[in-house]
């Protein structure tokens, strides 16, 4: 959770990685969606078939209490995946407005936000992050404000520098001469030009909240138990040596998320920036 | 160069400042409750307990005033009192400091060795087996959910096989090598003592191996990259036209040129790892920064958190810093007045 500020330099033009990310996420996605079909419930408990190992009828096995890992590990998409997209698309918005608003201004308010943005940077983000769960008490919503708190910067540089160039295009000082407001220019001018470059930076941050995510509810800061959340119970099943079902199945399902992310957010940046198409 | 090392530095002060704005805006204005947090339920329903804890700790005082205290005396060099243990906390910094460093350190270079070798024979055999290998690793690498790993190698390495020691610095029973600099590894040399040594590298293995693996994933990745890049210029061709040996070409020619980025992410990477990596720290038991961190926060134990976010942003100046230096010894062409 801490590998976030490091480039990720593609590969690039592997259509194969990129329908390797959709499928892995598309798995994920779909039985989250539908873990209520599962043949057991979230929290049927079966304490004379605990810590049963994979079988056909338990696939990933089952934990302390007897309830199925496999069904709990689908449920577990939904907390671990929906916190990770909100803070992303929350944080992409948030920081995404302060980039435009800084660019387009220039001056003073530049010089203030972009201050802001580089202390918050400057920042250890987990240490900070920790500080304010611990300070609001621990919960899935409390553990996504607290991301969100530490996660817009990327964005808010981005959307500068774009808008940094965008600002300087003829069609903007058209949308100037004919009385547009400064408001009108930056969503319909500005936005839909830098758009494309900040859906890549959101696809390949994904990975990174899906790990922070779960990394916070190991430590017991993000969801608690009985919430099936994957890093939650990647750390209920810590102790357990000799059951290590328990907590490798949960972990398996983060990695191939991020995975998939990664396969992905490398994709769409193939598509959508020429410049990384020409690389090799 | 000296007058852009100082520019550098006095840069550096308002971010600086800034962060012990946010950790104390933080710890200061969020709704929780130090008190009920650090006496307990039972002292926290007596009042005289409560005001002896508030003025003890200066809390009953205006929250402008607290920060300017607190300011002054950093400027000391008094990062404050611990809360929970009544500790100076540069003293405690100090004591949780040297585990991190030589975590950080060891795992830095394996990842450096494997990274750098792996990028550099990716990229001269391109579509290779080694490439593929390459290219696997540094997806992988990055990808792995370090917790998850970290407990999966306990359980298999050291659980089901028996090949590592259990999480700890040092065999339960053996006493620590007499501190000088706090490294096991170091002490246990500087005292001649060859069986803490083995026995502290031992239980470095897995952490190492852990941390290493996200590591080799970025630099493998960004070593073949730029690699790649510098064996397409010119230069290059001119080095083999006038007939010199694959190896020198490679590393006198090639990577001297990609060396920029790789020392970038490196650098990158290392800061990060300085900073504690509380996940890590926790499952190994490493007596670490990051498990100081966490347990800080944990405890809201304010003065501790602002020390250790204080130290983690002097770090990322001093390794951003030290890595624009290296950057003008690597390419001369680099040089800042």
């Amino acid at each position: 959770m801490e590998r976030r500020a490091l480039l990720r330099p593609g590969h690039g033009g592997r259509n194969a990685g990129t329908i390797i990310g959709i499928l892995v996420l598309g798995v994920w996605f779909v039985g989250a969606i539908a873990a209520p079909l599962a043949p057991y419930g979230l929290d049927e408990q079966h304490l004379e078939e605990a810590f049963h190992p994979p079988s056909i009828r338990h696939p990933f096995g089952t934990d302390d209490l007897g309830r199925d890992v496999f069904t709990r590990v689908l449920f577990g998409g939904r907390y671990t995946l929906s916190l990770a997209l909100t803070v992303v698309v929350l944080a992409g918005v948030l920081g995404m407005l302060t980039g435009m608003v800084a660019g387009y201004f220039g001056g003073w308010a530049d010089e203030l936000l972009m201050r802001a943005t580089e202390i918050v940077m400057a920042f250890p983000s987990i240490i900070l992050a920790m500080a304010i769960v611990v300070a609001l008490g621990s919960g899935l919503a409390n553990a996504g404000l607290a991301m969100l708190l530490v996660w817009w910067p990327p964005y808010a540089r981005l959307a500068r520098g774009e808008t940094l160039v965008v600002r300087r295009m003829e069609y903007v000082e058209a949308s100037l001469a004919i009385g547009q407001t400064d408001a009108g220019i930056l969503l319909r001018a500005i936005l839909p030009n830098i758009l494309s470059n900040m859906v890549v930076l959101a696809t390949i941050d994904l990975g990174s909240a899906v790990v922070t995510a779960a990394g916070l509810s190991f430590l017991g800061l993000g969801a608690t138990p009985p919430t099936p959340e994957w890093g939650a119970m990647v750390s209920a099943g810590r102790e357990l040596l000799t059951q290590w079902w328990v907590a490798a199945f949960p972990g398996l399902a983060i990695f191939l998320t991020v995975l998939g992310f990664n396969f992905l957010g490398d994709g769409i940046r193939d598509l959508l920036d020429p410049r990384g198409r020409r690389r090799s | 160069m000296l007058r852009y090392l100082l520019r550098r530095l006095i840069i550096s002060v308002p971010t600086l400042i800034g962060i012990t704005l946010i950790t104390f805006l933080i710890s200061h204005l969020l709704p929780a409750d130090l008190v009920l947090i650090n006496l307990g339920d039972r002292a926290a329903q007596n009042r005289e307990l409560v005001r002896g804890f508030r003025e003890r700790w200066g809390l009953d005082r205006p929250l402008g005033i607290q920060y300017v205290v607190y300011l002054g005396s950093l400027v000391r060099g008094n990062l404050g009192t611990s809360i929970s243990t009544h500790r100076p906390v540069l003293t405690e910094l100090a004591l949780s400091l040297p585990a991190t460093i030589e975590l950080a350190t060891l795992s830095t270079i394996v990842a450096f060795i494997i990274g750098i070798g792996l990028g550099i024979l990716a990229a001269i055999r391109r579509d290779s087996w080694i490439d593929w290998l390459a290219r696997t690793v540094s997806i992988v690498g990055v990808a792995v959910p370090t917790f998850w790993f970290a407990i999966l190698l306990v359980s298999i390495v050291y659980f089901h096989l028996g090949w590592a020691p259990p999480p700890g610095r040092l065999t339960v029973g053996l006493a620590p090598p007499e501190r000088i600099t706090g490294m096991y590894l170091v002490d246990s040399l500087l005292h001649g003592r060859v069986d803490l040594f083995l026995d502290a590298l031992h239980h470095f293995v897995l952490p190492v191996i852990v941390l290493a693996t996200v590591g080799v994933g970025y630099v493998t990745r960004i070593t073949r990259a730029s690699m790649l890049q510098a064996l397409q210029q010119d230069y290059i061709r001119t080095a083999q036209a006038k007939g010199l040996g694959q190896l020198v070409i490679v590393l006198r020619h090639a990577l001297r040129n990609a060396l920029i980025p790789i020392l970038t992410v490196g650098g990158t990477l290392y800061a990060q790892l300085l900073s504690g990596t509380v996940l890590t720290e926790t499952i190994f038991s490493w007596p670490g920064l990051g498990r100081y961190a966490f347990s800080s926060a944990a405890s809201l134990d304010f003065p501790a958190v602002m020390g250790v976010a204080l130290f983690v942003g002097v770090f990322y100046l001093m390794i951003n810093l030290l890595v624009d230096m290296l950057y003008a010894l690597v390419n001369p062409r680099i040089r800042y007045g």
